[in-house]
């Protein structure tokens, strides 16, 4: 909270030179961090390595049609060492000179090296199927993007989501019971991409009609989906197990590209659910920023009262926007029943519409920055549920904690500032 | 004669005046008290609507129904639309039969159009058939709630005959459902202030049921770590332990709040998940009894906190020092100066700021003391209930008091009372459950329409056709960014 202070005197700097100031410790901040990870690499994994151990990272998918790979054999101190000594190096040039725009960009590649070099010492003398991993990395994304997804489509409008884990949760219910009522696998994505725009008109009348604090009536949204889909399961599901058997989308590899190796198989290879991703991406990216019902969107969710005179329907842009939200996180719903393991268990997104939550605002409210983060986080959980095998001395919590600490840090503008649009969460009172 | 000095000089109370406080109190209660209804309504009708026989019934008369029922069927329905609809807009019809349509006539119109409304609806489904639909409806819809009251409350019958029979067995047997809604509404009560007081310094603690996990794990270990002290010294000190837990995790979002503006709200979720997680580890590792379940060890006997009767009553002094606790939380908000403080910074950032008011202190200040009530919250239920600490233990306390504070209106007395009506809802659920073959999740259904309806009152409004008070309504809290 910056403007605490009162403004006594007359300011030393003007507003650009102090953002340039404050752009210039940021520059430092994250070049220190750099420096400290290669650190870590070297006294957490290349001191602890054995020297004459090598890593094995299988390349292939157990069920891949595509021309097989060999095994990637690295040693592995030389390799965490290289590593830790470019994350060293990169983060002194960052502190001393700076990258300028693309900081980010390499403080990304950064925190690659850095997981790359924990993946090769904790492989060591052993092997792991890093296709497969990647693999299910991006399956775990999948739920995590569409929420985000979700997410960023009302918030670009002006309007705070948090009830996307209720929209899921419900979504999924319904998916499975309209999934095995009617035997159609799309007829219950259809139902539970209903349910979502239901709970989403829900929220959307409460929060734009009756101007309810939106994060209340999210709240209402969550805590309400938890109630009935536990009312709904113990009370039915339990009774009839066939209104629980939906069956799931098989994985559909597409022709030709899922023949290219390693890539192939992880991005070709998959179910409905993942193309929809990709696909829902790049539409939403586009329309919201190359479009111009998406330039009138994100102008009610800037600024609603100048939208508005020039002749926006702030209203109705934040009705569509909330609606097609619920429809998203329906849809992610969908993935957990239908995409996933095919049968509902009560409370099985299990806190994911959060992480979605701070996908989105990891990825600073745009979709392929949701993406990314989605894909950060995804890789936490499937590297968590591979920590056994590996015999790692780490406990999977503190893997499983990693998303939500990585939020905090990037919510409180310690790496580069996240920049809500700045009428969110703010009811519109038309004059 | 100072009395009579103060009669000159004070103007004559009026009638009006007089009446206006009875007015207040109504006005105050009104709203919570029509939510709760309507909330119980709606939850009737999903209890009706996902009864088997009910739905088998009506499955059946369906299917026999002749073109003649269907005919009725569909007039039913128009009543229904023109009935409401009448019922919405009764001003054009008293207009229309020539009456002023004044507030108070227009009102009994309303409720005569209502109450017709739902006579001929129920007297035309009955011809039609429906009737044994609608009594089993009934049945199921009485049979659960029945069993929630007598599950929270106790069956009359056996507590008089236990009363007469003064046998302690029967007593305690009779007593026993109302001090089980006791020991429920207490870390309700905790939980609950400890929302309410983020919400009067305009933040949102969605951090409660983290904090109480936290409260939970610090009280625990001073409880079973330390052993010999004697009570009076061992009681405070995990308390106070519980309490020191959930002020850290309070700290942490409200600190980022103050210094660089990031929302309480997300911060919160995230130090919620942070919380699950860490105390899985530690129950799964450092803190686990021997044995294979991830359970803490017991606490010491010093450390409990006492009860006052004998098994099976669990009621314990947990209860009284969370009265103790909304007392002190009253006094604090609206007595002490920094309480006054917090409360400036929530009504109106701005107004405190121009003041001199530290805001950043108050809001780290509003956090540490929310974080605390809800550790306590949790440190209760380890100290006073379960004795030790397993996974997933509180179940949804932290949440339900969002609901709880809402419903209390940020207000200590309000969430007290709250607290033991959710208190009585939680333990009587569980009856209910099991003798109604009603799930339980029916209540956190109920607790999220409860929310919504205080938080958009204009729906009760709209429903009761309440005038709007003068007063404004409470922000809760603002938007995402600073």
């Amino acid at each position: 909270m910056a403007a605490t202070t009162l403004p006594t005197t007359t300011p030393r700097y003007t507003q650009a030179q102090l953002a340039a100031m404050a752009e210039r410790r940021r520059h430092r901040i994250i070049g220190i961090l750099m420096v400290l990870l290669g650190f870590a690499g070297f006294a957490l994994f290349a001191v602890n390595a054995d020297p004459a151990a090598v890593s094995t990272f299988g390349l292939n998918t157990g069920r891949t049609a595509a021309f097989r790979l060999g095994d990637l054999v690295v040693p592995t101190q030389a390799t965490v060492i290289v590593l830790s000594s470019l994350c060293l190096f990169i983060g002194g040039y960052q502190f001393i000179r700076g990258f300028g725009k693309s900081t980010n960009a390499i403080f990304g590649l950064i925190i690659l090296f850095f997981i790359a070099s924990f993946l090769v010492w904790a492989t060591g003398d052993k092997s792991i199927n890093l296709a497969a991993m990647i693999n299910s990395t991006l399956l775990r994304a999948v739920p995590l993007t569409l929420g985000a997804l979700s997410g960023v489509m009302s918030e670009r409008a002006g309007v705070v989501n948090i009830a996307i884990e209720g929209m899921m949760l419900s979504g999924a219910l319904v998916a499975t019971i309209a999934g095995s009522v009617t035997g159609s696998l799309w007829v219950g994505v259809a139902a539970a991409v209903l349910t979502g725009v239901l709970l989403s008109l829900f929220h959307g009348v409460l929060s734009i009609r009756y101007k309810v604090d939106q994060i209340i009536s999210g709240t209402v949204i969550n805590i309400f989906s938890v109630g009935i889909t536990s009312f709904i399961s113990a009370k039915f599901l339990s009774e009839f197990p066939q209104l629980n058997n939906p069956g799931t989308f098989r994985s559909e590899p597409i022709p030709v590209l899922s023949a290219i190796p390693l890539i192939g198989p992880i991005l070709f290879d998959n179910n409905f659910f993942t193309y929809a991703m990709f696909v829902l991406l790049i539409v939403i990216h586009i329309a919201l920023f190359y479009t111009r019902w998406g330039l009138r969107t994100r102008a009610v969710g800037e600024h609603p009262k100048a939208a508005d005179t020039l002749g926006i329907n702030v209203f109705r842009t934040r009705y569509t926007a909330v609606l097609l939200s619920g429809a998203l996180a329906g849809f992610a719903g969908a993935y957990f029943t239908l995409g996933s393991v095919g049968r509902f268990d009560e409370g099985m997104t299990a806190g994911r519409g959060f992480i979605a939550l701070a996908a989105m605002i990891f990825g600073n409210w745009t979709p392929f920055g949701a993406f990314g983060a989605a894909l950060i986080f995804g890789f936490a959980d499937s590297l968590q549920s591979r920590l056994a095998i590996l015999n790692v001395p780490i406990p999977s919590q503190f893997l499983l904690m990693a998303p939500y600490i990585a939020t905090m840090i990037a919510l409180a503008g310690l790496i580069g500032r996240t920049t809500p649009p700045a009428a969110d969460g703010k009811p519109y009172e038309k004059q | 004669m100072a009395e009579s000095v103060l009669k000159e000089i004070l103007p004559p109370i009026t009638e009006a005046q007089r009446r206006s406080l009875w007015r207040r109190i109504w006005e105050a209660v009104q709203l919570p008290a029509l939510a709760l209804f309507t909330a119980f309504v709606v939850g009737g009708l999903i209890i009706a609507l996902s009864d088997f026989k009910v739905l088998e019934a009506l499955a059946d008369t369906s299917r026999r129904l002749n073109p003649i029922g269907y005919g009725l069927l569909i007039l039913t329905a128009v009543v229904l639309v023109g009935g409401i609809a009448i019922s919405r807009r009764p001003e054009i019809i008293l207009n229309r039969l020539g009456f002023a349509a004044t507030g108070r006539q227009s009102r009994w119109f309303n409720l005569i159009a209502v109450v017709l409304t739902l006579v001929a609806v129920i007297g035309l489904l009955v011809i039609i058939g429906f009737g044994h639909v609608l009594a089993l409806a009934w049945s199921a819809v009485i049979s659960a709630y029945g069993a929630l009251l007598e599950g929270s409350l106790g069956n009359p019958a056996q507590i008089i005959a236990a009363l007469q029979s003064g046998d302690a067995r029967a007593l305690a047997l009779a007593f026993y459902p109302i001090s089980e809604s006791l020991v429920a509404s207490t870390p309700y009560i905790f939980a609950g202030l400890a929302v309410a007081l983020g919400f009067r310094c305009g933040l949102f603690n969605i951090g409660a049921e983290g904090q109480l996990f936290i409260g939970a794990l610090t009280s625990v270990f001073v409880g079973y770590s330390l052993t010999g002290l004697p009570a009076i010294v061992h009681i405070p000190l995990a308390l106070g332990a519980g309490a020191l837990g959930g002020a850290l995790w309070g700290f942490v979002p409200g600190f980022l709040k103050a210094r660089v503006g990031a929302h309480e709200v997300i911060n919160t979720i995230m130090m919620n998940y942070i919380a699950f997680r860490l105390s899985e580890w530690l129950l799964n590792g450092p803190m686990k009894r021997p044995g294979a379940v991830p359970v803490s060890p017991f606490i010491a006997e010093a450390a409990q906190l006492p009860r006052f009767f004998p098994d099976p009553i669990r009621f314990h002094l947990g209860f009284f020092i969370a009265l103790g606790m909304a007392a002190f939380v009253w006094w604090f908000l609206f007595k002490s100066r920094w309480g006054f403080e917090i409360r400036t910074v929530g009504a109106n950032p701005n107004a405190a700021r121009y003041a001199g008011m530290n805001i950043a202190f108050n809001i780290i200040l509003a956090m540490c003391l929310s974080g605390a009530l809800a550790g306590m919250a949790g440190a209760n239920e380890v100290l006073g209930v379960n004795y030790n600490l397993a996974n997933a233990f509180s179940s949804g306390y932290g949440f339900d008091s969002i609901a709880l504070a809402l419903l209390g209106r940020s207000h200590p007395f309000g969430v007290v009372l709250a607290a033991l009506l959710f208190g009585t809802l939680r333990s009587g659920g569980t009856r209910m459950q099991n003798v109604a073959q009603i799930p339980i999740d029916i209540i956190i259904v109920v607790q999220a329409l409860v929310i919504a309806f205080m938080a958009a009152p204009g729906i009760i409004r709209a429903i009761y056709r309440i005038v709007k008070p003068r007063e404004g309504e409470v922000v809760f809290t603002r938007g995402w960014g600073r």
